[in-house]
């Protein structure tokens, strides 16, 4: 595990960049991290950033597509407009959580 | 008497009705396993039947011969569980008590969740091979298949067998060579994935095979629709994949019977503790095989390295001892290259499948994560196995967790 300086404070994160510890997470962060993969914040970004960071602690990992959307009520189709490509990678990057499993 | 209750009679439940049988005294414990059919299907033989390597009746035996005398098996439809007073109710109200319950109902595929799936096309330009019904309407049209685009295509993830439309498409393009149309064949793999499969290392192998036998891969790839009369894959970001033959592996789902019961997570699987799967919540219950929710493949050799393990912790439960046996998530996949030739992958939760041999260091005789015509007749040999040797619980060569003896570790400097 190695840390990374974002935004003048020091956090840990992963060989793909993601953060590694819940707590290390701001808002202020999320923006950064945001700007970092091309995307500006817009409330509706927040709602679904602030369902992932809601719904990790009670899950133990991070919601899927498929969780977002059943469990959180989001769109599918607006998570591919709001988080382009690969929706579930750049969500959980955001939102300083794990990349989401799914994938065994 | 103490009734322990299997639900459902296929990999995982026959083994556990087998191994438990031999340790919960008879006068003590009744062990009751429900099915809904009596058809027992070898799973990893319906990859060869769509290429006519395998007949359908050479996969399906009746359940009852697998399991030990001193176990009942009641046939009906599983149509909810009431954990809160220990019993489960069947689709014609039949009810049945019991003090343990052990859920192994596997997972399995769902066309009715992707919209377009089901229709006029399905099972004539849209197939799927999971089911023996489907591998057998598709050894029908690859029968007489004048070439075009084939497709060969995943939902979503987690899958049964993870590493089965893989070699799905490596035997069909050997299929195609060997009748001489492999030129009129164009192979597409499509999957939601960002690479030909789940984990890095062995994705690059699998994704160098893919492009040596000239497959083009689509990926990042989240199905949305299928335009049917289009005959087009339509992805949520609305990228279109035409096909004239499309396989799809459709979403794989556990029994709808788990989530009304209230025992699922979004996909019906049981959230269990990925060690003892024992059900999170609940002192009297587990899941086996493909049922629950951990992090690791669905597959038939999962569910025998777990349950050899589970054997013991379910005799310390029961007494009231800690769980000790812990698994590790321990999987062996062969995977079909095609040609007369397989690979092999070991892994477990915390170590990705790596290059080397299985299971002994060195020697083998299995390659991981390269071809060899070991691993193909260790693959055609394991239908054999299963019905013999696994199903009943008889000893066999590997051990229950991963070890990383002869696998070969890159170490970075
Ligand atoms: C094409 C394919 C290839 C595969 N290849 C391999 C391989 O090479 N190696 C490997 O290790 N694994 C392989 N697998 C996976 C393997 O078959 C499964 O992981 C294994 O069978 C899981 O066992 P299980 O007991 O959990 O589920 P299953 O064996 O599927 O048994 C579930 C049982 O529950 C019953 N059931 C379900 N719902 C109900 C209900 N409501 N009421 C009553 N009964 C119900 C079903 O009838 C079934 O008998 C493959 C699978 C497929 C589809």
């Amino acid at each position: 595990m190695t840390t990374a300086t974002i935004n003048g404070s020091e956090v840990h994160v992963d060989a793909e960049g993601f953060l590694t510890d819940y707590d290390e997470w701001t808002e202020e962060l999320a923006q950064v991290l945001a700007a970092n993969i091309g995307i500006e914040l817009t409330d509706e970004h927040w709602d679904v950033i602030r369902f992932l960071r809601e719904d990790f602690p009670r899950q133990g990992e991070t919601a899927t597509i498929r969780r977002t959307s059943t469990v959180g009520g989001f769109d599918t189709k607006r998570l591919f407009v709001l988080f382009p490509k690969k929706p579930a990678k750049k969500m959980a990057y955001i939102a300083g959580l794990p990349k989401p499993r799914g994938c065994v | 008497m103490k009734r322990l209750l299997i639900l459902g009679g296929g990999t995982a439940g026959t083994m556990a009705a087998n191994r438990l049988r031999k340790r919960l005294d008879r006068a003590e414990w009744e062990i009751t396993v429900v099915d809904q059919n009596e058809a027992h299907v070898y799973q990893p033989g319906n990859l060869f039947v769509p290429f006519g390597i395998y007949e359908p009746n050479d996969l399906v035996k009746p359940r009852r011969r697998f399991l030990p005398e001193g176990v009942e098996l009641v046939l009906g439809e599983i149509d909810r569980v009431e954990p809160e007073d220990n019993r489960v109710v069947l689709a014609d109200e039949r009810v049945l008590a019991y003090d343990y319950l052990i859920i192994a109902t596997g997972t399995s595929p769902r066309p009715d969740q992707t919209p377009g799936m089901l229709g006029p096309q399905w099972r004539k330009s849209i197939h799927e091979f999971y089911t023996l019904e489907g591998a057998t309407a598709l050894a029908d049209t690859l029968a007489d298949w004048q070439g075009g685009r084939m497709v060969v295509h995943i939902v979503d993830m987690p899958i049964k067998c993870p590493v089965a439309p893989l070699e799905f498409t490596f035997l069909a393009d050997a299929f195609f060579t060997e009748r001489a149309m492999r030129d009129r064949v164009e192979l597409v793999f499509v999957t939601p994935l960002d690479g030909a499969f789940t984990k890095p290392i062995a994705s690059k192998h699998l994704g160098g095979i893919l492009e040596e036998r000239g497959v083009s891969l689509e990926s990042d790839f989240m199905v949305e629709r299928i335009d049917a009369d289009a005959k087009t894959l339509v992805s949520f970001d609305e990228r279109e994949v035409p096909f004239d033959l499309l396989v799809t592996i459709p979403l794989n789902m556990g029994a709808d019977y788990v989530a009304r019961s209230g025992l699922g997570d979004d996909l019906n699987y049981v959230p269990v503790d990925k060690q003892t799967l024992l059900a999170k919540g609940y002192d009297n219950i587990f899941a086996l095989g493909d049922a629950s929710d951990i992090p690791t493949s669905k597959a038939g050799s999962v569910a025998h390295f777990s349950i050899e393990l589970f054997e013991d912790n379910f005799i310390s439960h029961i007494h009231g001892r800690p769980m000790t046996k812990l698994f590790d998530g321990h999987a062996n996949c062969f995977i079909e290259s095609g040609h007369g030739k397989g690979m092999l992958i070991d892994f477990n939760y915390d170590t990705e499948p790596l290059p080397g041999k299985y299971p002994l260091p060195g020697f083998g005789p299995f390659s991981l994560l390269r071809e060899s015509e070991a691993n193909h007749w260790g693959k055609m040999t394991f239908r054999w196995v299963y019905w013999n040797l696994l199903l009943t619980g008889k000893e066999m060569p590997f051990e229950p967790l991963m070890s990383m003896a002869g696998k070969e570790v890159e170490v970075h400097a």
